[in-house]
């Protein structure tokens, strides 16, 4: 496999808001310049650390959304309803403000194209966003590897990025969205929880070895991974990363 | 000092009277929930409770004669190590110095020992004198999974990693035993007025 | 199934603070039941410290407490350790 390609201990930097780019009415793309970045892999994350007046610190990890060769890191959050950092960075956070990071981190649920495919992108909500950094990295590069996403969200409304991955369907590259709480009218995409019946029709079988990523909260996917093995999927051509009980 | 993010506050309570809040914490309204492991799923009819080790005879309850043991109500504040703290948590429990009633042991240090495995050391003059109860409910309902249930210690003095979840008993002894924690690098006392979070604190 | 429970990589940060390397890459041997993976596929559990579990037979391979000038790290749960240098 790749070396790690991360040199030495990480240190927390600052990073500095750039841009903002509304996604949902819940989630955010925020743009950070981090001075020296040396580029990242994508699936790679960010640790990010806010500190209050009286020293008192919340720390949490968020994905890289922007593909392998930006210079620039962006953040897709979530803003939850009760979370401590979400609503910071989404709602006060203003281009200029700084924030401490470090990062890129992670060697374990990464992709690049010359690791090849099948590739299968299972993505429960927020869990998306290192997915979308695979893709991005993937089209950036003029790869054409097979590659299947199925996006679980609750509503269309709900979706992330809808309007770039429409464009850049095709070339190897097959979107399929499953919604399941409310669907649109006229809507003819799977309108279920994640399953093994879905997974069978949307996967390469497993003779044809195909790698998986499944990024969400906990229980998504722990099932998604559970169905994989199923299926016959082999467990180490499943890599998960779990968001915890409520997502990010 | 680490860079000051303007404007952030977190979901921290201020409006707190401070001579409630041991050194380095904040409080929270949440119940944060922390486990070293996954979560046992301990049925009533098949838990007990024990006291073991250096005693003449070892005691055990199961659920039904545990809850019929006299119980009371509990309202202390909470400290974690992680640098939350609670304030006014209410529970229902037994006091450990029920279970130990009568017993004769000439043993100075106690192990609270879980399901899952996880343990916590104590010396047994910190569980005893109304300092200590194996609590079954919370806030007026039955004790849930992810926070101990169907019971767990509540040691308020110290922080709450010594007060075990999911515990099905107490071992008696005449050495210390450092447990889970303590053997790594959390302080073998524990006591957050005197903020011992770490070892050598 | 635990819904508190996370995969390795969500502790890349720590380990690699830690260990001055990536981690969740090095691949462990459980020293309970044998099996081996990488270490982003073990299961984390966050209580008073970290806690990494083996995905096989959820035997402790780590536990992490990390104050902010000192670490300790208790990897007796792991028989080896294979990192790519």
């Amino acid at each position: 496999m790749a070396g790690t390609a991360l040199p030495g201990r990480l240190t927390w930097q600052l990073a500095e808001l750039v841009g903002a780019v509304v996604e949902t009415p819940q989630v955010k793309t925020l743009v950070f310049d981090v001075p020296g970045w040396p580029g990242h892999r994508a699936g790679q994350h960010v640790d990010v650390r806010l500190t209050a007046e009286d020293g008192y610190q919340a720390e949490r990890s968020y994905s890289i959304a922007s593909r392998s060769d930006s210079t620039r890191v962006a953040l897709t959050v979530q803003r939850l309803e009760d979370g401590e950092v979400s609503p910071y960075l989404t709602e006060e956070l203003r281009p200029g403000d700084k924030i401490e990071l470090r990062g890129p981190i992670g060697g374990y649920f990464v992709w690049e194209p010359s690791d090849g495919g099948p590739l299968v992108l299972v993505a429960g909500g927020s869990g998306i966003v290192p997915l979308m950094a695979m893709i991005r990295t993937r089209a950036a590069a003029g790869d054409d590897t097979e590659t299947h996403l199925l996006y679980s969200a609750r509503s269309q409304d709900d979706l992330i990025y809808r309007d770039e991955l429409e464009r850049l369907s095709g070339n190897g590259l097959e979107v399929v969205y499953t919604l399941t709480d409310s669907h649109p009218p006229g809507w003819t995409s799977y309108t279920r929880r994640v399953d093994r019946e879905m997974l069978s029709e949307v996967a390469p079988i497993a003779s044809e070895h195909p790698l998986f990523f499944s990024c969400g909260p906990t229980p998504f996917v722990e099932a998604v991974a559970e169905a994989l093995v199923g299926l016959g999927h082999e467990t180490r051509a499943i890599k998960t990363e779990r968001f915890g009980p409520t997502g990010r | 000092m680490a860079f000051i993010s303007r404007g952030f506050r977190g979901r921290r309570a201020t409006d707190v009277d401070p001579t409630r809040v041991p050194p380095g914490q904040y409080v929270t309204a949440d119940f944060p929930v922390l486990s070293a492991g996954p979560t046992p799923h301990t049925s009533v009819e098949l838990w007990d409770f024990s006291i073991v080790g250096e005693l003449q005879e070892p005691r055990s309850w199961n659920w039904e004669e545990f809850r019929a043991l006299p119980s009371e109500e509990i309202t202390r504040d909470i400290h974690c190590v992680t640098k939350w703290s609670k304030l006014d948590t209410v529970w229902q429990g037994v006091s450990v110095d029920t279970l130990l009633a009568g017993i004769e042991t000439s043993a100075g240090y106690v192990t609270q020992y879980s399901d899952g495995g996880y343990t916590t050391n104590l010396p047994l003059e910190d569980i005893t004198g109304g300092k200590a109860w194996v609590v079954f409910a919370y806030g007026g309902q039955p004790l849930e999974p992810e926070h101990g249930g169907p019971a767990r210690m509540l040691v308020p003095r110290h922080y709450f990693w010594k007060s075990a979840k999911w515990v099905r008993g107490l071992r008696l002894r005449s050495t210390d035993e450092p447990g889970f924690w303590e053997t790594n690098g959390y302080h073998n006392y524990g006591d957050p007025w005197q903020e011992q979070r770490y070892q050598g604190d | 199934m635990d819904e508190l429970m996370l995969d390795g990589n969500a502790v890349a940060g720590l380990l690699q603070e830690v260990f001055a390397v990536e981690m969740t890459t090095a691949v462990g041997t459980c020293a309970s039941c044998g099996a081996d993976g990488p270490v982003g596929a073990a299961h984390v559990f966050r209580g008073a410290g970290i806690v990494l579990r083996c995905p096989h037979c959820n035997n402790v391979l780590a536990k992490i407490v990390k104050s902010d000038s000192r670490a300790w790290i208790d990897l007796t749960g792991i028989r080896i350790l294979e990192v790519t240098l």
